[in-house]
């Protein structure tokens, strides 16, 4: 074993559960971890099936078999590609939970079972994934949801970042829950569940070794927990969406889109943290247009507003809730910002992503 | 932050545009030279606050956007060559060269990185003695500081593996050949605050006798620029062809001395092509001949660069000020920010691109959140 990797029994895990012997044989992934033989074998017998223990998982048939609850079911997917795998305030195990979590949340569903799929790069050490799936097992148990069946796959040195997570979910949304982009309507208003920006600007300052005076820490989080406090204010929330990449403006652009309906959105009262914003500024980037793992947009009619911010902000994760906005007959299919000086601009979709400026 | 909520505060701004418009008695056309003050104008919406007579003319001061189509075309051909690191800053990925950008050369194979700062080409070229790291070094003076010290800094170590692809552009010829060409319609202008930071202002009396204009340094925050309308109003109503300084807190009339200092030793004044606008004589740096060993230009062959600039792109007379974007017959139509004819449609400080993501409110009803 080469000096400068410790076995995966040493290595510093998050949580209690620890990762047992015999994976120690190999302190990183190697090709043989995805023929599907003994090596395939142990990594879901000792890393796998003890971080995410379920009778569903555990009977390990070739498909899992579930008995859903009545309602209708809601269903997606995602892909999670992050570099790095680690970062502050998550990992991309943490957000291949919640990323999916968050999308069944964001139709009202309650999540129930989801898919990992993993494609690891051989040479993966084995002590980040003994983290990645703790972060993962974690985020589950919070969410409230099981990870009931996966796959693994693993890829030449150089043909990957590292470990690839694709996760698929499934959610049940009781009768009277209607969330849809399309029923914005003209009065209701928008709000915010809380600091904008958090996650691109944490990742990028450790992708690209920027340092800021302050760490800026992802807002990797599950909203499911706190779509259910919303839906107890009133089961007729128009539309829920969380920004991840894109941001805000993104999000509200498809919602103005597919709503046919304007959007206005006061500047002043988006929710930015002092550091998300500096470091924005010296990048000449706009926290409208940054990535969120952990945030939701609700719009809302007029009479629920109220209640529902104060609901929102008494969930944890909804702390620093705002109302940023409301939906207007003017402008269709267009957001519009009322700037701080009493003016307004078009927000309107980038292309890619933000570009850092020269000066 | 808390220093600039100071400069962007709603009802000051709007006492600003108040005074404007209560000195405003004819029209006006005043020149923003720096393409961030455009960005700031067209976010903002300060011209929304201004009155009718007043017109902002968004001028050449875009880095980008005025970076010439050889130079774009020689950085696309060194980012594709075997063994070589091609850095730069983000926004110039997306500048179309003759055929392709930036963005292409990377997905073709070609080691293309962001970075943040010139400095870090240099680290890179450390970590990296088998590889060829080249920086595309373009700019106003604002940049060039910090590229001047990439160079020296290498050039100090012996860093043999490092070059920097020199494009960089003087703010003080540009002033004086927009007001001497012909058609000029430019009345006063507001100096690029970050570019007085580092040159100071001593530059620009001669300018303003010369051409009997009003300059007025001005900084990039809302109230710095409604402010800076302000002075620049008063002077023209008054006849008062001076320069003032409305961003003290950042601008000295001497500058800063050892910037100064380090770009002279580095840097010689050569003249330089801007792109749509043509040949400004003595208007940009090339490399001194002490430093001629790390210029891109000299360490790779690309001298048989050929360039074809779209016919229909008018962004010269965007950035000479004769037309606005939304003037050009190509504007939103067969130039988009996803299909850009010219540069001024790619940078996030270009005019096109500005009046493009932004400037479609004027179109609008007044949206009514209180």
């Amino acid at each position: 074993m080469p000096s400068n990797v410790r076995p995966l029994a040493d290595a510093p895990l998050s949580g209690t559960w620890s990762c047992p012997l015999p994976l120690r044989d190999y302190p990183t992934i190697v090709i043989g971890h995805g023929g599907g033989g003994q090596l395939g074998n142990e990594l879901v017998e000792h890393l796998f099936k003890p971080a995410f223990s379920n009778d569903a998982l555990d009977r390990m048939a070739d498909s899992t078999v579930l008995a859903l609850p009545p309602g209708r079911i809601a269903y997606s997917t995602d892909s999670f590609v992050v570099r790095p795998l680690e970062f502050p305030g998550g990992s991309i195990g943490a957000l291949a939970v919640n990323g999916t979590v968050n999308d069944l949340a964001m139709s009202g569903a309650r999540p129930l079972y989801l898919s990992a799929g993993f494609i690891l790069e051989e040479g993966l050490p084995m002590a980040v994934l003994g983290r990645i799936v703790t972060d993962m097992a974690a985020a589950a148990r919070e969410a409230g949801v099981r990870i009931v069946t996966g796959d693994t796959k693993v890829v030449e040195r150089g043909h990957g970042d590292g470990c690839y997570i694709n996760t698929s979910g499934l959610g049940v949304i009781a009768d009277g829950i209607d969330i849809a982009p399309q029923r914005a309507e003209v009065g209701d208003v928008v709000l915010v569940s809380g600091t904008i920006g958090d996650h691109g600007m944490a990742i990028m300052s450790v992708r690209e070794g920027l340092e800021f005076d302050t760490t800026i820490v992802s807002d990797c989080a599950s909203l499911a927990s706190l779509v259910a406090d919303m839906l107890a204010v009133t089961p007729d929330i128009h539309v829920l969406r969380d920004p991840t990449r894109g941001g805000l403006a993104s999000s509200l652009n498809e919602i103005a889109a597919a709503s046919g309906v304007g959007i206005v959105i006061r500047e002043s009262a988006l929710p930015v943290l002092p550091q998300v914003a500096s470091a924005c500024e010296i990048l000449g980037m706009d926290p409208v247009f940054v990535a969120n793992e952990g945030k939701l947009l609700a719009i809302v009619p007029p009479q629920h507003a109220m209640d529902m911010l104060a609901a929102m902000r008494a969930h944890p994760r909804g702390a620093n809730a705002a109302i940023i906005g409301e939906v207007t007959a003017s402008h269709p299919g267009m957001l519009v910002a009322r700037t701080a000086i009493g003016a307004q601009r078009v927000i309107a979709m980038q292309l890619g992503e933000q570009l850092p400026r020269i000066c | 932050m808390k220093y600039l909520a100071e400069f962007r505060d709603g009802d000051i701004a709007q006492k600003l545009a108040a005074d404007i418009r209560a000195i405003t008695t004819r029209p006006w056309a005043i020149m923003e030279v720096c393409g961030g003050q455009t960005h700031s104008i067209l976010r903002n919406g300060i011209d929304q606050l201004l009155p009718p007579e007043v017109e902002l003319i968004h001028g050449p001061g875009c880095p980008v956007c005025v970076t010439p189509l050889d130079m774009i075309d020689k950085a696309l051909a060194i980012a594709a060559l075997p063994g070589v690191i091609f850095t730069s800053f983000g926004d110039m990925l997306r500048v179309p060269g003759s055929e392709k950008d930036l963005f292409r050369v990377k997905s073709e194979g070609g080691d293309v990185r962001i970075v943040y700062s010139p400095l870090d080409a240099v680290q890179i070229a450390r970590e990296n003695p088998a590889k060829q790291v080249v920086f595309f070094g373009i700019g106003f003076e604002t940049t060039a500081p910090a590229n001047a010290m990439a160079v020296h800094l290498a050039k100090r170590e012996g860093l043999g593996n490092f070059s920097m692809l020199v494009s960089h552009v003087l703010v003080p010829p540009a002033i004086d050949a927009i007001m001497s060409a012909p058609g000029n319609r430019v009345q006063a202008f507001l100096a690029a605050g970050h570019v007085c930071s580092v040159m100071g202002f001593w530059q620009y009396p001669p300018l303003a006798t010369r051409h009997a204009v009003p300059i007025v340094i001005t900084g990039f925050e809302p109230l710095d620029v409604l402010e800076g309308i302000r002075r620049t109003v008063q002077c023209l109503e008054t006849a008062d062809y001076r320069v003032d300084n409305a961003y003290a807190r950042v601008v000295t009339f001497d500058g800063n001395a050892p910037a100064q200092a380090l770009l002279a030793e580095v840097f010689t004044v050569t003249d330089r092509a801007w792109r749509g606008i043509g040949v400004i004589p003595a208007s940009g740096w090339r490399l001194s001949d002490a430093y001629a060993d790390y210029d891109a230009e000299h360490r790779f062959d690309v001298g048989a660069i050929r360039t074809v600039e779209s016919a229909l792109c008018r962004a010269g007379e965007v950035l000479q000020g004769s037309i606005k974007p939304s003037q050009c017959e190509a504007f939103g139509t067969q130039c988009t920010p996803r299909t850009p004819l010219g540069a001024t449609m790619v940078s996030s400080e270009g005019a096109c691109a500005a009046y493009f993501n932004y400037g479609r409110f004027h179109t609008l009803e007044r949206a009514t959140v209180g």
